[in-house]
């Protein structure tokens, strides 16, 4: 078996910080569309619960945002497994590994099994749904929360209420998309659980230390199967300055 | 009294004095617009000064799609001036529901007002315009609305769209808008619209919004909506006075409850008041006596677009479009989550049955480890 180091520090600590703020924002969230009966002899001056749970929403939803952002920082500054092209799908090959992993994992028919060390291609391109989800959920949520504010950063997001109609309609949105998160997170648990069980490679704690553990012969057919992308890269680099450094033959 | 010029036409503190009024009830009006349109103690004195001077200001007012209810809450705006006076006074040479005249004369007198003062004449619409059909659906003096306004709008120096139904189309433009009933920012272009929201707007916004265009010869501060930020600023929630309520999360459960005695927050039984901009809690109705809230029935969104399609009355839930009136966000949510859940389980069985020779391989390397240590 080879270690090998796939999710540094800060993507950990972006993973957590995120997983955290979501289910705060969830249960907070739940809270303020349909808050819990009480029945109460306090006097209102006595009591700030609503205003404790909205306060705990705004508070995760900071978070969250600077969090989101970081993360789009980092796509270009990290390592291998946490680029921005891990996300978007951009090659034929990309599109080959969805399907792959589809046949395999999903539908389970037979075939060559996927070992990814990083994400994998589907995974990849739904975290990349999951980006868009993030920003529908803070431009809607800073777009309610703009008018309560004085501060510039949620004035910002003043031009969303006219876009949609109006608090009505993006309080709406902001609901149903809440939804999202809650099916995503079913499906990436159980996903997790998933690989960990039917391919042994620290799936599960590879988020905690951020390694993952491969086999000898998986690792080699991955580093040739990289060196062919890079010389390949190469070869074209080097034909295209070829091209452009002797114009003039090509004419002739 | 003055020493600039002698306008032409009277100003309107002459159409106050010969009314009948006092300076007093002048300075009091002047004194109540200035300070219902948020400005300072020296905003008392510009508007007095602009009152004095000013002639009055040419409106034109019209009616489209409508009930009225504007009209009827301007004239019974809480200061005898401001129905007295700003609708009497504020010259309005057209309206079909107040002026005297009928038939050709009045739309005579529309079109010379249109002629004498032209682009100096506010346009005021009450009501939207019902576009299906080449118009038909609302026809006055054998012209189409759309007609009229186009006309109207072409002169004016601004329009102001009094009420949800020239703001956003209100009830009539409600799924499945037969009419095709359009609010008039839709229909003209390149005119200052004021939209003044609300079934019907406060009268004495209405009010302010008048005076206010004539005190400083420009129309208010929109917000990005287009409304007076003067008036449309805040939202019904945060000047309620039952926001502590809401705050210590003490809300009404059902009409009849106790919470609903006690006078609690009534954010669960569909009170629109967070999502609503407008200055009911501020300024309140009938000569600021109450407001929705006050006698203890949310706020139903009136002075929002789309309200009367966007959620029910008494239910806070959002309504998910496309699976009918009975199922919210929620609904759907929970039957998804469901599906997720079964769906995920059967994935966990069809993996042992199809891929047990992998499982196998790894869970018999492991115990053999475990037997060897």
């Amino acid at each position: 078996m080879r270690r090998v180091y796939v999710w540094e520090l800060p993507v950990r600590i972006y993973h957590w910080l995120n997983a955290g703020c979501i289910l705060v924002l969830i249960a907070t969230g739940f809270f303020i569309g349909d808050p819990l009966a009480i029945m109460s002899s306090k006097e209102a001056t006595y009591q700030f619960l609503m205003g404790w749970v909205r306060f705990l929403h705004f508070a995760a939803a900071y978070i969250f945002l600077f969090n989101f952002l970081f993360r789009l920082y980092w796509g270009f500054v990290g390592n291998k497994y946490s680029q921005w092209h891990q996300f978007i799908p951009r090659d034929k090959k990309f599109f080959e590994e969805i399907w792959q992993i589809l046949k395999i994992d999903i539908l389970q028919l037979r075939g060559k099994e996927h070992v990814g060390i990083g994400h994998n291609a589907l995974a990849g391109f739904i975290y990349f749904l999951t980006f868009i989800a993030f920003l529908i959920q803070i431009i809607t949520g800073f777009g309610l929360y703009a008018n309560t504010s004085q501060w510039w950063l949620p004035q910002m997001f003043s031009w969303v209420k006219p876009l949609f109609g109006g608090d009505i309609e993006l309080r709406s949105v902001h609901h149903w998309a809440m939804w999202f998160f809650i099916l995503f997170s079913v499906v990436h648990v159980y996903l997790v659980f998933y690989h960990d069980y039917v391919e042994g490679r620290g799936e599960i704690s590879s988020m905690g230390g951020g390694w993952k553990f491969i086999e000898e012969d998986v690792f080699q057919e991955h580093k040739e199967e990289r060196q062919k992308v890079k010389s390949l890269f190469l070869s074209k680099v080097v034909k295209g300055l070829k091209a452009i450094s002797r114009p003039s033959q090509n004419q002739k | 009294m003055f020493d600039e010029q002698e306008p032409k036409s009277p100003t309107y503190y002459d159409e106050v004095i010969r009314k009948g009024y006092s300076r007093r009830d002048f300075l009091s009006f002047c004194t109540m617009m200035a300070a219902y349109m948020g400005l300072n103690q020296s905003g008392i004195a510009q508007v007095t000064k602009a009152m004095s001077e000013k002639p009055r200001l040419p409106v034109i007012w019209l009616h489209f799609q409508e009930c009225t209810c504007c009209s009827e809450s301007f004239i019974r705006s809480s200061h005898p001036i401001v129905a007295d006076v700003l609708l009497d006074k504020i010259s309005l040479d057209y309206s079909e529901t107040l002026m005297a005249a009928s038939g050709f004369q009045a739309e005579q007198a529309m079109l010379n007002t249109m002629e004498k003062y032209k682009g100096e004449y506010i346009l005021c619409v009450e009501g939207s315009v019902p576009t299906a059909a080449d118009g038909v659906y609302c026809m006055i003096g054998g012209k189409t609305s759309m007609q009229i306004l186009e006309e109207a709008a072409e002169n004016a120096k601004a329009i102001i769209a009094w009420g949800s139904c020239a703001s956003n189309g209100c009830v009539q433009a409600a799924k499945p808008n037969p009419t095709s009933a359009t609010p008039i920012h839709k229909l003209v272009k390149g005119k200052p619209i004021i939209k003044v929201p609300g079934c019907p707007p406060i009268g004495e916004v209405m009010a302010g919004v008048i005076v206010h265009v004539v005190t400083f010869g420009t129309i208010p501060e929109l917000d990005s909506s287009g409304r007076p930020k003067a008036f449309y600023g805040k939202r019904v929630h945060d000047s309620c006075y039952r926001r502590a309520y809401y705050d210590a999360g003490l809300f009404v459960e059902s009409f009849d409850d106790e919470n609903a005695k006690k006078g609690y927050c009534l954010y669960k039984v569909g009170c629109k008041g967070p999502v609503t901009y407008n200055a009911c809690g501020t300024m309140k109705w009938n000569n600021g006596t109450s407001f929705p809230i006050q006698s203890g029935h949310g706020c139903i969104g009136c002075s929002e677009a789309n309200y009367w399609d966007s959620g029910r009355i008494y239910e806070r839930a959002s309504i998910f479009p496309g699976f009918g009136i009975e199922a919210n966000a929620d609904t759907i949510g929970k039957v998804a989550l469901g599906v997720t859940v079964a769906g995920a389980a059967a994935h966990a069985v069809m993996t042992n049955i199809r891929k047990n020779t992998i499982i196998n391989a790894i869970e018999e390397e492991g115990k053999a480890s475990e037997k060897e240590l």
